[in-house]
């Protein structure tokens, strides 16, 4: 029982977190005592006990976004100690438990800091613009009903894997918070390359990339410039690759464009 | 009232295609002038909102999340039924139907049950068109795996995140609607009210949950798509905000509430660690595919490490008790049977409540490759919450709250009782009946949102004038007046205890309880302690901060008190059920074997509840159940 062989040991840790009363408000760091914490808690039920704390104290809790709570839903978005959802690989910060710190630490809470990305509350931001981007091409544009049968058309394995590998982006946004320029081209790269290696995607597929990052750029993303912090902070393990993948469909869309089998919207 | 849910007569095979024939339609050009409040966006909501859009009604969807894409549907893990028979292994329409029906002990109607098996195979057909990368075999062909109740492979699945797919599937095709204009999307806002005029549903109001501003959306029709309530428990596998608040207020509204009591515990969740905890983590079930439950036949053995206990010292407690189905025996059973081994004293890790689920002959089996590839993800998962390698040592898992049969009571055509209010996915009663299989959930959301509502939405709409209310109507005006009144009383209060703690105390009572087994005494005393936790509860909680802001402490205050209020209704539906089926397990009713004793000749209804006040007890309306295809018989997994 390796994981319960210290249940009675309890850290006291000081969290150093970023307040901010709304949008257009300044915002500041404040300094906060955990205290009574076990390695089993999660980051996140760490940060309930400091707001029960805080709640009977009569001082307003900390405002952070969750719901899952098991790394699926992509609500959860702290930056914990400069990295976006704290540095684990692959975990969410829901998902990041107390046993990767000990007594006595000093812990940096900020929210998702990107220009597309507006502080709402604390450590809660707006995200909106991820939604925006899928708005702008991220399906197939199939009507409900009147589809073949799923078996019609066999997709190979590999390529099959290769676009589950990519839709398994929760959306949370840890690229864009993690990247020096704010860019959401990994998160934009898996939606297009999910639907790039699929034969149901690839109607409308030149206009679907050339439509999301026109959308990308008018809602204030940066651009890659090969840091690749974005797969080290992503929590499903997103490839870099896929941003290349974004770039090869991008331009395979412009060839096509020039040639008039395709028109780019804006032209 | 002898309710009649108005299902179809006849042949079963036929019922469906008659009613939709049957069916009024709008034509497409009325079509615009009619708006749908559409209110969750998980499989139901946003597969409903999407295609109401295309067909050209006006649709206005919201979620209490920052997105759409983050409704609780997104955490199913595996899969989704469809009687395709692509493995040529015997399914059919007929068996998926079947099926659902004895899993579900036989209380649901059959006619819809039917339906939901006749349209799951054009889901999938949606599901691929949308570019959801389904696991696939060599050929390039769709693979399928077996699931719990079920003989056949008939669960179509992607990775561990068969959810997430389906969900983003739905997602993509909202998203698509909502670029052209014909859904208007509020996320960050949660209903707080439904609004009946003359006895129909025709506005909601809401709480913008960034601004605070308390506001009311009219329409035509209302579809609530609001998931389920076990969080009534505290500690269960849905996400933290979801509640009972959606249909509770359509309940107060005169909506009836159905099975309350159908409750369904899941039986492969990792065990509560310790009483900080926020949530239990489910993992799928399919794990029982190719795991082996057991715990050691020496109580004294509980304690050693898992690895040192011979062979001959397990006891493989499902295969022992169900040698046809084995550790694939469905939900109801495998939690209880768990619950069992560790009444007996024979369960494992923190406070003895626990079993192991093995993996060590299937890695012998298959390699851990294999297991790696189908189930590296939920391994993954198990270690970041545990700190324990399951390819090593034997998980531990535990029965945890997950899922919701009962819900508001709708007729075939997805409407309440209240005309206007169509109520979809978990949020209705009508599908699962006592108990629900895996891998039918995501089947049920579908079906609702993509091949039933848009058909039967027609015919209510097709005899309604459109714009009947408007939002200065004198409903609307009092609607926003007791919404803002509960608010400012809830921050008035300024007690000394949090809403957490509230929640947690009802959970505690909820789970011990009206848990996976009842009792009438245990019940007589839950109905006895919930008014004073309702009572101190508007006498001492303390919610701080003020009500035009965004204020979580507000968000979690409302839902407590709804589900107070919810969990004394809870207990009366158990405690007047006298008999014991599916996720509903009253011990005094039970066969010497331990297995549940349904009492066909008085308990074969449904049962609907009418609010009458909070103080006074609700009353009970009865939908007969008949069963003309699937003859009723003691449900037998042995």
């Amino acid at each position: 029982m390796s994981a319960h062989t210290s249940e009675h040991k309890t850290m006291t840790l000081k969290l150093i977190v970023w307040r901010q009363p709304g949008p257009k408000q300044p915002g500041r760091f404040e300094t906060y005592t955990a205290k009574n914490i076990t390695e089993h808690h999660s980051f996140l039920e760490m940060l309930d006990v400091v707001n029960e704390d805080l709640i009977k104290e009569g001082k307003d809790p900390i405002a952070f976004d969750h719901d899952c709570r098991e790394g699926i839903c992509g609500m959860c978005s702290t930056v914990v100690n400069g990295m976006a959802h704290g540095g684990q690989l692959r975990t969410t910060v829901c998902q990041l438990h107390m046993r990767k710190f000990k007594d006595g630490d000093t812990i940096y809470l900020e929210p998702w800091r990107a220009r597309a990305f507006p502080i709402l509350k604390d450590l809660v931001v707006d995200r909106g613009a991820l939604d925006r981007i899928i708005q702008a091409g991220g399906y197939t544009s199939c009507h409900t009903g009147g589809v073949p049968d799923a078996n019609a058309i066999p997709i190979s394995k590999a390529e099959s894997d290769y676009s589950m590998d990519a839709a398994q982006c929760i959306g949370c946004g840890a690229c864009v918070a993690a990247c020096p320029n704010g860019a959401a081209m990994l998160f934009t790269g898996a939606k297009v390359s999910q639907f790039a290696a699929l034969p149901q995607g690839q109607v409308e597929a030149p206009e679907r990339v050339a439509r999301m990052i026109q959308e990308m750029q008018d809602c204030g993303f940066g651009n890659c410039t090969n840091h690749y912090e974005c797969q080290a902070a992503c929590p499903k393990d997103i490839h870099v690759k896929f941003i290349a993948r974004l770039n090869r469909e991008f331009l395979k869309a412009l060839f096509r464009a020039k040639s008039g089998s395709h028109t780019f919207i804006g032209e | 009232m002898i309710l009649d849910g108005k299902a179809p007569k006849g042949p079963i095979e036929q019922t469906w295609d008659k009613h939709r024939f049957e069916m009024k339609l709008v034509n497409p050009s009325n079509k615009r002038k009619y708006k749908i409040l559409v209110v969750g966006t998980g499989l139901a909501g946003a597969s409903a909102a999407a295609s109401l859009g295309e067909l050209g009604y006006n649709v206005e969807a919201f979620c209490y999340q920052d997105s759409p894409r983050r409704a609780h549907s997104i955490a199913a893990q595996g899969g989704i039924n469809a009687a395709k028979n692509y493995p040529n292994d015997g399914d059919s329409i007929y068996r998926l139907f079947y099926d659902t029906i004895k899993g579900g002990d036989f209380r649901a109607r059959e006619p819809d049950v039917w339906r939901l098996a006749q349209v799951s195979n054009n889901i999938i057909d949606q599901c691929v068109a949308q570019g959801i990368p389904f696991a696939r075999d060599y050929s390039g062909y769709l693979d399928n795996r077996s699931f719990g109740g079920a003989q056949v492979s008939r669960t179509f699945y992607a990775r561990g995140q068969t959810g997430q797919q389906l969900l983003l599937g739905a997602y993509s095709a909202l998203s698509r609607q909502i670029k052209l204009g014909t859904v208007k999307m509020f996320p960050r806002t949660e209903m707080l009210d439904l609004v009946v005029v003359d006895g129909e549903a025709k506005a909601i109001t809401v709480r913008d949950l960034v601004t605070g501003e308390i506001r009311v959306h009219t329409g035509d029709a209302v579809l609530l798509c609001t998931g389920g309530y076990v969080n009534v428990f505290y500690l269960s596998t849905n996400a933290m905000g979801c509640s009972v608040t959606a249909i509770w207020k359509a309940y107060r509204k005169g909506a009836f509430f159905a099975n309350p009591c159908y409750t369904q515990i899941h039986p492969t969740c990792i065990p509560q660690a310790g009483d900080y905890q926020s949530k239990l983590t489910l993992m799928s079930e399919s794990l029982r595919n190719d795991g082996r439950c057991w715990v050691p036949k020496k109580k004294e053995d509980c304690r050693k490490p898992a690895n040192e206990i011979p062979e001959a010292d397990r006891d493989y407690y499902l295969e022992r008790k169900y040698p046809s189905f084995g550790n694939l025996a469905p939900r109801d059973i495998a939690s209880r049977a768990a619950k069992e081994q560790c009444d007996d004293g024979r369960g494992v890790g923190p406070g003895g409540r626990g079993v192991y689920l093995d993996f060590k002959d299937s890695i012998a089996r298959l390699g851990e490759d294999t297991i790696r590839e189908r189930y590296g993800n939920l391994f993954e998962m198990y270690e970041r919450i545990t700190d324990e390698d399951g390819y090593k040592v034997p998980m531990r898992i535990y029965p945890a709250p997950h899922y919701a049969m009962g819900g508001l009571w709708v007729d075939y055509n997805l409407m309440s009782n209240l005309p206007g209010l169509f109520v979809l996915g978990e949020a209705n009663f009508s599908v699962h009946g006592a108990n629900r299989l895996g891998a039918s959930a995501l089947m049920q959301g579908l079906a609702d949102g993509y091949f039933i509502i848009p058909y039967t939405i027609a015919h209510y709409l097709a005899q309604t004038k459109p714009g009947k209310v408007k939002a200065d109507h004198a409903e609307c005006k009092k609607s926003i007046e007791d919404v803002k009144g509960t608010a400012k009383k809830l921050l008035g209060i300024n007690g000394n205890r949090t809403v957490t703690e509230f929640i947690r105390e009802l959970g505690t009572l909820t789970w011990e309880n009206c848990g996976m087994a009842r009792t009438k005494e245990s019940l007589t005393e839950a109905i006895a302690k919930i008014p004073a936790i309702r009572e101190e509860f508007w006498r001492n909680v303390k919610v701080s901060g003020a009500g035009e802001e965004f204020n979580q402490q507000l968000e979690n205050a409302g839902r407590t008190a709804d589900f107070i209020e919810f969990a004394e209704l809870l207990c009366r539906d158990a405690l007047h059920r006298n008999e014991s089926c599916g996720g509903h397990f009253r011990s005094e009713y039970q066969y010497p074997d331990g297995e549940a004793k349904r009492d066909d000749e008085n308990y074969c209804y449904s049962a609907a509840w009418e609010w009458k006040g909070v103080d006074r007890e609700p009353e009970l309306h009865k939908e007969p159940l008949t069963f003309e295809f699937v003859k009723l018989a003691v449900r037998s997994y042995k």
